[in-house]
């Protein structure tokens, strides 16, 4: 079998306490989770349950208490190289044209300032945006927004790819589109994807497999499901099969009594 | 009739320009009397002694100057050594305070340490410090340079280190994945953040600048156009006052212009509500 991609062993993550009398929060607890080469990885649970605290960890962006990552079978220590991420909220430069974010991580490589334009521009006709090389982000619309950025991570060809609730700010027409076009990029280079959403539709129909997370806090995995529908997959077709809907009937009877717990610990916290 | 006049916004330079000369009448009629005149002025003479600064050309005698006009065109040094202090100490303590505003910034520590002397020199009316400035740089251009540098500095520098503190962290942990080094982050985004906020801060430093350099001249000095105004009141010529008055005022608004053009070429990455509406 070959070296996993990604590889989280036996994480935990606390955070320090704001005050000393208030005891120390702990969001992940002896979590460990593999990503194949070429795998794509959904991991859902309910919200607030700790899901980018463990993308965070995976990035190298934060150092796990207790535990490893191991990337292709090495400790990682600080930023995660060979990593892509793109990230839930805008994470664009506004002051920077279209082009010149996807730009970014290329000129931070050092690579030869011609074939990087190439391959910038070549990555923005590959996200449907040729002709918006020189608009500025306020002047893009939401969709447009996400296209760009996730130009600028793939333009680097990162061996894994993570993902934090990429779409959640879409409407739902946009969303299914960019789900489609992710994944038939995805399909043609097989990366190890690692996808965060609370959306189990959306997990499934882009997964080959899907993690499911308990409620916070001291969150773990508590369950992983196959997802055997065929390849290529429509994401929006692929709702309508039989198959798709006893994967979502299973997995939703794990995860409702997660949603009801988080949900009522969001309550008793407000 | 009155549809045609009332003030809508086809006709709003007529009002400006109507309401300007209405004050120069009334002006005018009210220094007809020589006790109000002395402290008043009057427009017509303010108007020949702004001549007299500016044009090379003498004026024979006529209705509103017996006596002619002298053309001495002698303005052009004072009002050149009061825009020279103005825009290096708007240069200067631009540059200081984006630096300093940087470094405090990305220096927990030393903000840490520095943080009750900042905020006691951003409280001091700095304007007491010209004495000390006239000590130490002399009546020469310097000492108001150096005035006017601390009005500046302050609101860059507080624009910078607030601007800079408030940098996305999403937008620096996807800088970071996108392989930046330390070094890299300062350049593409802190100093492009800090930019932005000393650019939001330009018009306000701008005119503090010009501050800076007038009240230095007035405290003490050889040259400038706050010297002329200095001298003037000196001998009870009123005239003369309004006349540098309105100078500085035109600068003023010049300065302020070309700031705002500057600021327009500069920032054509950020929303404004006209283009939010046409998209």
């Amino acid at each position: 079998m070959d070296t996993p991609a990604l590889e989280l062993c036996n994480i935990s993550c606390t955070f320090r306490p704001r005050s000393p009398a208030e005891p120390a929060y702990t969001a992940v607890a002896d979590t460990s989770l593999l990503v194949q080469p070429g795998e794509f990885v959904s991991v859902v649970g309910p919200t607030g349950c700790g899901k980018s605290t463990l993308l965070n960890v995976a990035a190298g962006l934060l150092t796990p208490s207790l535990g490893e990552v191991r990337v292709f079978g090495q400790v990682l220590q600080g930023i995660n190289a060979r990593a892509g991420y793109m990230f839930q909220t805008e994470a664009l430069m506004p002051w920077r044209s279209a082009l010149d974010n996807v730009l970014l991580g290329l000129q931070y490589h050092h690579t030869e300032a011609q074939a990087a334009q190439q391959l910038a521009l070549d990555w923005l006709a590959r996200v449907g945006l040729s002709g918006f090389e020189d608009r500025y982000p306020h002047q893009l619309s939401g969709g447009m927004r996400k296209r760009v950025a996730l130009a600028q991570t793939l333009v680097l060809d990162p061996d894994i790819i993570l993902m934090d609730e990429p779409f959640s700010a879409l409407d739902i027409q946009t969303r299914q589109l960019m789900e489609t076009e992710v994944l038939e990029l995805w399909s043609r280079k097989k990366k190890a994807v690692l996808f965060i959403t609370h959306d189990l539709d959306e997990a499934i129909a882009m997964s080959d497999r899907v993690v499911v997370l308990s409620a916070g806090p001291a969150t773990h995995p508590i369950g992983e499901f196959q997802i055997d529908l065929p390849r290529p997959r429509h994401v929006a077709e692929v709702r309508s099969q039989a198959r798709f809907n006893a994967l979502h009937g299973q997995i939703w009877e794990l995860l409702r009594d997660e949603v009801l717990k988080g949900y009522a610990q969001q309550l008793r916290k407000a | 009739m009155w549809s045609l006049i009332k003030p809508q916004e086809s006709n709003l330079r007529w009002w400006q320009v109507g309401l300007l000369v209405a004050v120069l009448a009334l002006w005018q009629w009210a220094s007809t009397d020589p006790k109000l005149a002395f402290f008043l002025g009057n427009p017509v003479q303010v108007m020949g002694r702004v001549w007299s600064w500016f044009a090379p050309i003498d004026l024979p005698p006529n209705f509103f100057f017996p006596d002619g006009l002298k053309g001495r065109a002698d303005i052009y040094i004072h009002l050149g050594v009061t825009l020279l202090e103005t825009v290096l100490a708007f240069g200067l303590g631009t540059l200081l305070g984006l630096v300093c505003g940087l470094w405090l910034a990305l220096s927990p520590l030393a903000s840490a340490i520095l943080d009750p002397y900042i905020k006691a020199a951003n409280a001091m009316p700095r304007v007491i410090l010209a004495p000390i400035f006239a000590m130490w740089f002399g009546l020469g251009i310097w000492s108001k340079v150096a005035l006017a540098v601390t009005l500046v500095f302050f609101i860059v520098f507080f624009n910078v280190y607030q601007g800079v503190r408030e940098v996305s962290p999403v937008l620096l942990a996807n800088a970071r994945m996108l392989g930046a080094k330390q070094k890299q982050l300062l350049r593409t985004v802190y100093l492009p953040s800090a930019t932005s906020w000393v650019f939001s801060s330009l018009h306000t430093s701008v005119g503090l600048a010009f501050v800076g350099a007038v009240v230095g001249e007035y405290l003490g000095s050889a040259r400038g156009v706050g010297y002329l105004i200095q001298q003037a009141e000196g001998t009870f010529d009123i005239n003369t006052v309004f006349a540098g008055i309105t100078i500085l005022t035109t600068f003023a608004l010049l300065l302020d212009g070309a700031v705002g053009r500057l600021e327009r070429h500069l920032m054509v990455w950020q929303p404004r509500s006209a283009e939010n509406e046409r998209l």
